[in-house]
């Protein structure tokens, strides 16, 4: 849909399905909420900062409050401490929401094998992209970004797409 | 390695409070040893050890204690410090403390069964944490300390005389600087009372550890105070060379000072600019933040990676300078000194900078002491103490720089420090690029350093010897030793235990935040929220570095 140098007459329709048009508008309208723990979080302030400047990309709108963002990016080392508390956040973010995994760490423990480190953040909640790196660079972090949107505009996010999974944390 | 002081268990508080009056009051460490694997026999299974510094800060002792019930007095009347390292022993070892005022977990998590650190524990049984300490009581001992709360008959608490609110300051909190936890019982705006929950981070750097080979450790390092992962190398390959006995070539010295000082300076600006941020400055944060991508830039063109470099090795560090390294060295010095000037001059005469900073978050020299807080949070109280110039390392003596100090220990004076610091790094910067040694960055020594690739594709013997230090590790005579040096957050120590293996039988990081964050509590109490966040800011903790 190019809208944009188009004299468009007040009176006219335009067509189009209503998911598609959805997700033309999500595409360029993500918040993303920070949940950040480790050498990661550095990493995402320099997405963040002039250089790599996520704002180029329309997901600048940095929230730390779960309830007004959509995507979720744990950008750091999980361990078991953490995981009620980031479990809650996912939780507390409201639908259509999207997770991005930044980090071996996040991904699955990265080099951390040991008894205080969860080996990936897929074990209590749902995750949609992966990035791997000991950090990622920012472009890594970016270039997932970039993948997300395309994916939202395409509507390849199925809402029922995590309807079974099983978080760890739920065993009780 | 270190002179081990070993006293019988029913002397130690005799002995340590003889030394304390003698003017060993810095209590750097407490740690424990499992010796149940150690190949040669020891008294006992369990040992206690006690790292304290002089007044001086020029000698430090070590003391070694067996002990045969794993059972011990707290020294937590003596060092305030004291009180969350032994709750750390406890937690890591199970060794308990008598008359400590509040011993639980600090690292693991509540549901936590058994301990691990003792050698009987796999390293890899993780345990799932279901739900989060509420820590109210903690919380309530705390207030019944104050006089805020009283206990009523029944056992419950009720609040004496005020409206008690109670809010969690993180762990997922923008301005909690990664995951730490502060629970704060306010009065209106002020703080009553906190209690700060750490270990959110606790990545078993110190178990994992025993796993690895001294130069796979390396990487570990990088990732405790990860905002200058190369100071964290230095300290630690340095505290195994010493071990070794041996010294590193006088170019590597003059490499790793000028690293160390960029370092410091890689660290410094992010806690500038997110103190500024904390406070609502973020114009600050573009103009900090700048120049440290020139840093990673650079650092990235010398080391491979932007963040976790992994530069150092044991006997020096994977490669030489690159040509041309000094003129990009030049220019990002020139940008980091732009940086500096543009924020200095929005903040330096700015009146809402000092009305929210001046004695806000305050620490006397005194408690920081106590709490053996190290570096620029401990120089801001006015005490002159710097590894730098006290204990010398590297050929620090023969540069010329200022130790920065401030006078009151408020918010202002941990910022201004960390100022000046950046100046005085560069000054040194320069001195070492003016005259940096001609030469080998290895030591030329078989059983510690690689060989040349040449040597290991055309001959049997290096082929050999690089299988051999691959997988075997260099291997450190048995002993055991505390080193330590001026990281940029302060002192930051290694105590290693070797077997004589290549693998280390045990790591104790001495870790500057730990101690920062312990004072931290006490030094909001009173205070405004808003200045609870920039006290926080201010201290610079790192999370990595903290909970290892
Ligand atoms: S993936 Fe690497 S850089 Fe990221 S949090 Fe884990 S250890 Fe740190």
């Amino acid at each position: 849909m190019e809208l944009n140098n188009v004299a468009l007459p007040l009176d006219i329709a335009i067509t189009t399905k209503l998911d598609e048009a959805i997700g033309w508008a999500r595409e360029s309208s993500l918040w993303p909420m920070i949940f950040g723990t480790a050498c990661c979080a550095i990493e995402f302030m320099s997405v963040a900062a002039s250089k790599y400047d996520i704002s180029r990309f329309g997901a600048e709108v940095v929230r730390f409050s779960p309830r007004q963002a959509d995507l979720l990016i744990v950008a750091g080392t999980i361990t078991y401490k953490q995981g009620p508390i980031l479990k809650q956040i996912y939780e507390q973010m409201s639908e259509p929401k999207w997770v991005v995994s930044m980090g071996a760490c996040a991904c699955s423990g990265g080099f951390y094998d040991n008894y205080t480190t969860m080996q990936g953040i897929d074990e209590i909640i749902p995750v949609d992209l992966y990035v791997g790196g000991c950090p990622p660079r920012p472009e890594a972090l970016l270039d997932a970004l970039l993948r997300l949107q395309k994916d939202l505009r395409t509507n390849k996010y199925n809402p029922d797409r995590h309807k079974d999974f099983k978080s760890k944390l739920d065993n009780v | 390695m270190s002179e081990i002081l070993t006293v019988p268990h029913a002397k130690l508080h005799a002995f340590i409070q003889n030394k304390y009056a003698d003017g060993f009051i810095y209590l750097l460490d407490i740690t424990a040893i499992d010796y149940s694997e150690y190949i040669k026999n020891q008294e006992e299974e369990f040992a206690l050890v006690y790292i304290i510094r002089h007044q001086n800060f020029k000698e430090h002792i070590v003391i070694k204690t067996y002990l045969n019930t794993l059972l011990s007095d707290s020294v937590s009347y003596l060092f305030k410090g004291a009180n969350w390292l032994e709750r750390e022993v406890f937690d890591q070892y199970g060794i308990v403390f008598k008359n400590h005022p509040n011993l639980r977990r600090i690292l693991n998590h509540k549901e936590f069964v058994g301990h691990p650190l003792r050698k009987s524990y796999p390293i890899t049984k993780g345990q799932f944490l279901y739900e989060t300490d509420d820590l109210m009581d903690e919380m309530n001992n705390r207030l019944l300390s104050k006089d805020v709360v009283c206990k009523l008959e029944s056992g419950n608490f009720s609040e004496c005389n005020k409206d008690l609110m109670f809010l969690n300051l993180g762990p997922s909190h923008p301005a909690s600087h990664g995951t730490i936890r502060t629970y704060v019982a306010l009065d209106g705006e002020t703080i009553e009372c906190a209690v700060s929950e750490i270990g959110y981070l606790h990545r078993g750097f110190e178990k994992s550890c025993e796993n690895h080979t001294y130069n796979q450790i390396v990487p570990y390092t990088d990732r405790l105070n990860y905002c200058s992962a190369i100071s964290n190398n230095i300290a630690f390959v340095k505290t195994v060379e010493d071990m070794l006995g041996v010294e590193i070539s006088k170019r590597a010295q003059a490499i790793r000072v000028m690293l160390l000082e960029l370092s410091r300076i890689e660290d410094h600006v992010v806690c500038l600019a997110a103190v500024l941020v904390d406070m609502g400055g973020l114009t600050n944060y573009w103009y900090m933040y700048n120049p440290r991508e020139d840093i990673y830039d650079l650092l990235s063109k010398l080391t491979g990676a932007r963040l976790t470099n992994s530069y150092m090795r044991v006997g020096g560090m994977t490669n030489d300078l690159y040509e041309g390294f000094e003129d990009d060295l030049k220019e990002v010095i020139k940008k980091v000194q732009y940086g500096v000037q543009e924020t200095l001059s929005l903040i330096k005469h700015n009146r809402i900078f000092h009305e929210r900073t001046q004695n806000v978050g305050v620490i006397s020299a005194e408690d920081a002491l106590s709490y053996a807080m190290t570096g620029p949070n401990l120089r801001a109280c006015g005490v002159t103490f710097d590894m730098r110039k006290d204990a010398p390392y590297y050929g620090y003596e023969k540069y010329a720089f200022d130790v920065v100090v401030g006078s009151v220990g408020d918010v202002y004076d941990r910022v201004m420090v960390r100022f000046g610091e950046i100046d005085e790094s560069i000054k040194i910067i320069e001195q070492v690029m003016q005259n940096l040694p001609e030469g080998e960055v290895n030591i030329q020594d078989a059983s510690i350093t690689l060989p040349k690739k040449e040597a290991v594709y055309t001959t049997i013997e290096g082929a050999m010897n690089q299988f051999k230090l691959v997988f075997e590790g260099v291997k450190v005579p048995m002993g055991e030793h505390y080193g330590s040096i001026e990281a940029t957050n302060g002192e930051l120590g290694f105590f290693i235990v070797s077997d004589g293996s290549g693998t280390p039988y045990k790591v104790k990081v001495k870790a500057p935040s730990f101690t920062a964050m312990s004072a931290y509590p006490e030094m909001i109490e009173g205070a405004q929220l808003a200045d609870a966040i920039l006290t926080l800011g201010s201290l610079n903790i790192i999370a990595g570095e903290m909970d290892r």
